[in-house]
């Protein structure tokens, strides 16, 4: 058929039209459909709301703006949750490119139920990856003897009584790269840190043989995982907003591809014939 | 190092913890040799006039506006919060938004059931990305009750079961064996075996 031969050599240009409008649309008529939270996300969800008022979670910020979209609401709904709880909030990040989103992104959050200072301290980022990760589990101070705006950590209330990891009741490494590897082998397996992950959707394949050993405790997974807390916390952001987009731009691939090798198969029956 | 794992105790401690002050120390020199060798790559562009020339400029103006801002206004002040937020942001996370378009005309172009395990896998991918987001469990709850009575979410189960079990299988074999090379290679570099990091051999 003839249109099984346009099918079958569609110009991209077509598809990249396709893709666009799957995403603007519902961004502009949202179609709201429901979220179901999944295990691995509640968990870290419940574990944060169990702990005691004036606990310490420790927030690895280790993604670049490229990852934004996934893990900017992620990082914002676990800021909220923790700030809301008045857990107080160690923020520090091993990307160098994310230094300055960490410091945003912790502001944001705290936003009329925070203090700087008070109730949470960003440290930003020192070179090392590893070597950084081990040096506070020794102590803290060693390795970032200042925060993010240069004031000594002994001067901040929020560091006081921590030293190390011993003192930090949950870490959470939201990731767009392969920190949690690091972050589970030296916090996790040498000094005992509790760990929870969240990562973009195409990283957290990885990461349930570690969920599966209890090496970790939770995983928050892409923009998804991230829209699922923002319904934990009962406050829809992006990426619930996002979810109706993703939805249908999954089901435009999965058609596309369906179309594509329906075409391919007819094609070739046809040159073989 | 190896030692201070299983022997948490001083002098070891003291060494371990004096050794990670020198990884960050070196670390800060790796940065600087990085930053010499993008100077020297867009220095030699524009000295030899290249088609790039534009471009190279373009990186040593970025770099200068940024580092003066940061130097003299602060990195937490509002002029380099100002430059990242309206400019590195919207920019790194534009380029990374484009494979959004390149993945799907890639899926259609190349995505064939041409043999057995091509087959499996874009059977398997279908139902990942269907159930991976709301839409699936959304279509499905739009199913007849019998059928959403038997089976509450099958997208979704069937998706869990992939990545739980033998996703997961797959991955973990994998962790194992690149850790083993690690180890392996790691030992090899120790007693001095593999020496090409050092440039032996040119």
């Amino acid at each position: 058929m003839k249109i099984l031969d346009k099918l079958a050599t569609l110009d991209r240009r077509y598809i990249f039209l396709m893709v666009a409008l799957t995403v603007i649309v519902p961004l502009l008529f949202p179609i709201g459909m429901p979220i179901t939270v999944t295990k691995e996300v509640q968990t870290v969800y419940d574990y944060i709301e169990k702990l005691p008022p004036g606990s310490t979670i420790m927030l690895a910020m280790d993604y670049d703006p490229a990852a934004l979209a996934e893990l900017y609401p992620m990082n914002l709904a676990v800021l909220r949750h923790a700030y809301s709880r008045d857990i107080k909030v160690i923020g520090m990040t091993l990307w160098i490119t994310g230094a300055t989103l960490g410091n945003l992104v912790m502001r944001e959050a705290a936003e009329g139920i925070a203090q700087e200072g008070e109730d949470y301290v960003y440290l930003g980022f020192v070179t090392g990856a590893a070597s950084v990760i081990m040096g506070m589990g020794e102590d803290i101070s060693a390795v970032y003897p200042t925060d993010y705006g240069g004031r000594p950590l002994s001067e901040v209330p929020a560091m006081k009584g921590i030293k190390n990891y011993k003192d930090i009741d949950l870490l959470i490494d939201l990731a767009a790269g392969a920190t949690p590897e690091s972050w589970i082998a030296y916090a996790g397996s040498k000094y005992g840190q509790t760990i929870a992950v969240g990562c973009t959707a195409v990283s957290a394949v990885g990461y349930y043989p570690f969920l599966n050993s209890n090496q970790i405790i939770g995983l928050i997974g892409g923009m998804k995982g991230a829209a699922e807390y923002e319904k934990l916390i009962e406050a829809r952001g992006t990426a619930t907003a996002g979810m109706d987009s993703q939805s249908i731009a999954h089901i435009l691939i999965i058609v596309l591809i369906i179309v594509a090798n329906i075409s391919y198969f007819a094609v070739r029956k046809k040159t073989t014939v | 190092m190896i030692i201070q794992f299983f022997v948490p105790h001083p002098p070891f401690t003291n060494m371990y913890e004096e050794l990670l002050n020198w990884v960050r120390i070196i670390g800060i020199f790796a940065l600087i040799i990085g930053l010499s060798s993008l100077i020297k790559l867009h220095y030699t562009r524009i000295a030899r006039k290249t088609r790039d020339l534009p471009y190279s400029i373009i990186v040593f103006v970025g770099m200068a506006v940024m580092a003066a801002v940061g130097l003299i206004k602060g990195i937490e002040g509002a002029w380099f919060e100002w430059l990242f937020k309206n400019i590195q942001v919207p920019m790194q996370a534009t380029m990374f938004s484009l494979l959004a378009f390149f993945i799907a005309s890639a899926a259609y172009r190349a995505f064939r059931a041409r043999t057995l395990e091509a087959t499996l896998m874009l059977v398997t991918a279908v139902i990942v990305m269907f159930a991976r987001v709301p839409i699936g469990e959304f279509l499905w709850q739009r199913m007849p009750d019998s059928a959403v009575q038997l089976w509450a979410n099958p997208p979704g189960d069937i998706s869990d079961w992939i990545l739980k079990v033998p996703s997961m299988a797959a991955r973990r074999g994998i962790l194992l064996g690149i850790s083993l090379g690690a180890i392996a290679t790691s030992l090899k570099i120790i007693l001095g075996i593999e020496r090409s990091y050092m440039g032996a051999g040119e």
